[in-house]
């Protein structure tokens, strides 16, 4: 049962075509990596996902809905959650109202005008908010403000604070980039206990240890189209997709 | 900054404490505010109306970060509101209080509307836009509303038995349904009451300065709750939010709406002290003014707003009133040649020369405390604390 059907999509910047009749099938509960070399169109394609860009043609369906034309706050309450390349955070806020606010959206939804009592009072999602923040390992820095916070932290900041959502689908965008190999084992091991929650997952990745361990399906984009798409030991066989990422590259 | 900011707790006991040291100090301050020469009822009433317009303005300004240059169209809607309604109905003030929030906030609604649709710089310039075109409209065609450059004030009654005539001449006669109803007899222009009880000298500023402390309890509240922790979402990190599921236009809008409907009660505020309104009220000028309150008070904090407010009445009265005359007395122990010399630099800074004081100490603030005077006290508090924590507190204070 596919959660994620992407059919025929296309997207133009001026005369470079990004993404050329794309299409990807999102299995519910797996980890599909989406790979490919520079410029491939991988963030275009997520970009489309989450409202961001809108495909000039072609359609994303989630779980039977259509999320073309939906504002981000839209998409995010049909239950798609997004963690960014580089750690979007609420940088003057402390780590539990990092982790609040994604829990009343949840809750609330989308607008709630409520000015008169005090966030204390909700003790139900703060004690939700902290048993997330012990799960990631955060708790003992709860009460800090973000800036401060390595970029390691603030990646986990990020996931707890979609996880407190209880995504159907969480887009992962190079969770890793820029990170050391300790931190990047860190946010493997974080991910993998993640997936015994079985939420379905789309990983964008440049870094095949990370792509290897996690991945339960594997597309490869290359110059906006699916070249091949299979378990990651078929990926690492398949002779297309070394010549798209090396041959191409070289030649 | 390498070290960890740990937030300051902001508990529901700490608030209240709060609540009652602002509360005593507002109403204790005919006493405390005699020796700096500022205990006279029309500079307190003018503490107390600025502070709420710009403790409200800190709700927009300070916690979701759109800086509006437009603020004071709402405090000179507000201040028309209130004379109409002494015009037409009563010269009671909890009406006109209330017609002029309402109509505030209906106003700021619109202004936000369509002023929201644009963020940073754009959102600046749209409220200017809107604030200076309330002003022109006020001179212009909406004078029969208005009254033009004259002003909007209160008048005399009309001939009761002619009243019907007057309809079309309503800013140069007066009606008051409610109180003609009630058979209130008046000799000469009437001045606002609350049921009967003057609203001028100490009366009026107690009145403000309890609106003040409603005014000042309603943004805690908001600062604390749910609500404003989105707004500071926003400030924070807007596109994060909006990933995060919620819709923040609304969020917004809220947040414009209440800092509207604050200097529609601040403007309504200066109409129950001295019944009159005037365009000038909502000059780009104006609108500047309460930028400054908040930044020279502190903003993002509770009671920074009421400071800086405090701080720029303060000085346009009390430092423009000093003259020559005073200062020879001042340094009159001096020898002759000095005192002159003493007096000729200072006199720069007084007087007429306020501005050039307020500009300084603002350019001082802005450099030395981009968190404003809050930030200087809890500087202060820090140095002097006689044990101080383990984790240093955050430098971003609430109080």
């Amino acid at each position: 049962m596919s959660i994620l059907e992407v059919s025929n999509v296309n997207k133009r910047f001026g005369g470079l075509k990004a993404l050329n009749e794309v299409q990807l099938s999102v299995k519910e509960g797996s980890v599909h990596a989406i790979i490919g070399p520079n410029g491939a169109g991988k963030s275009t394609l997520l970009n489309c996902f989450v409202g961001r860009l809108t495909p000039d043609s072609g359609t994303v369906m989630f779980n039977g809905t259509s999320l073309l034309g939906l504002e981000p706050h839209e998409i995010n309450q049909t239950g798609v959650s997004r963690v960014f390349q580089t750690p979007e955070i609420f940088e003057d806020l402390t780590l539990l109202d990092n982790v609040m606010i994604p829990a009343f959206a949840k809750k609330d939804g989308a607008y709630r005008f409520n000015a008169w009592h005090r966030v204390s009072t909700r003790t139900d999602v703060r004690d939700e908010a902290n048993a997330l923040l012990e799960e990631v390992g955060l708790a003992d820095q709860a009460g800090l403000i973000c800036s401060t916070l390595s970029r390691g932290d603030k990646r986990r900041l990020e996931m707890a604070m979609c996880l407190i959502q209880h995504p159907k689908l969480l887009l992962l965008d190079e969770p890793t980039a820029g990170m050391s190999r300790a931190d990047t084992n860190n946010t493997i091991d974080l991910l993998k206990k993640i997936g015994e929650r079985g939420i379905t997952k789309i990983i964008i990745e440049h870094d095949m240890h990370v792509v290897f361990s996690l991945a339960t399906t594997v597309s490869v984009l290359a110059q906006g189209t699916v070249i091949a798409e299979g378990t990651p030991d078929e990926i690492k066989g398949d002779p297309r997709v070394q010549e798209a990422y090396l041959g191409g590259a070289h030649l | 900054m390498a070290r960890n900011v740990k937030a300051r707790k902001n508990t529901a006991r700490s608030d209240w404490i709060l609540f009652i040291i602002f509360s005593a100090a507002v109403l204790t301050a005919p006493i405390t505010l005699a020796p700096i020469g500022a205990a006279y009822p029309d500079l307190l009433q003018k503490f107390a109306i600025y502070g709420i317009f710009a403790i409200g303005f800190n709700i927009l300004f300070g916690l979701t970060g759109y800086l509006s240059f437009g603020h004071a169209a709402f405090l000179g809607v507000g201040s028309y509101a209130s004379v109409w309604m002494f015009k037409l109905f009563t010269m009671n003030v909890i009406p006109a209080v209330l017609f002029s929030v309402i109509v505030a906030g209906i106003f700021a609604l619109l202004i936000g509307f369509v002023s929201l649709r644009r963020s940073g710089i754009y959102f600046s310039i749209l409220t200017l836009a809107f604030a200076q075109m309330s002003y022109n409209l006020a001179y212009s065609v909406l004078t029969p509303l208005t009254n033009g450059e004259t002003g909007l004030q209160v008048r005399h009654l009309a001939p009761a038995d002619r009243a019907p005539d007057y309809v079309l001449k309503l800013v140069d006669v007066d009606l008051r349904w409610v109180d003609q109803a009630f058979g209130v007899v008046e000799h000469g222009i009437p001045i606002t009451n609350l049921f009967g009880m003057k609203m001028s000298g100490y009366p009026g500023f107690y009145f403000c300065a309890v609106m003040l402390i409603i005014a000042f309890f309603i943004a805690m509240r908001i600062s604390r709750s749910n609500f404003g922790m989105m707004l500071k979402a926003i400030k924070s990190n807007q596109n994060r939010l909006k990933y995060t599921g919620i819709n923040t236009k609304p969020y917004l809008l809220t947040a414009f709406i209440i800092s509207g409907m604050y200097a529609g009660l601040a403007g309504s505020l200066l109409a129950v002290t001295d019944p009159l309104a005037g365009a000038e009220r909502m000059q780009w000028t104006a609108s500047g003014e309460v930028v400054l309150m908040t930044i020279l008070g502190g903003v993002g904090t509770l009671v920074g707003p009421f400071l800086g407010a405090t701080i720029i009445k303060y000085f346009e009265n009390i430092f423009s009133s000093i003259n020559d005359t005073v200062l020879q007395q001042v340094f009159s122990f001096l020898p002759e040649t000095l005192q002159n010399i003493v007096v000729a630099v200072t006199s720069m800074f007084v007087g007429e020369g306020w501005h050039l004081t307020l500009g300084l100490l603002f350019v001082i603030i802005v450099v030395f405390l981009p968190g404003g005077l809050m930030e200087g006290f809890s500087r202060l508090f820090r140095i002097f604390k006689p044990n101080p924590p383990a984790t240093p507190t955050a430098s971003k204070s609430e109080a």
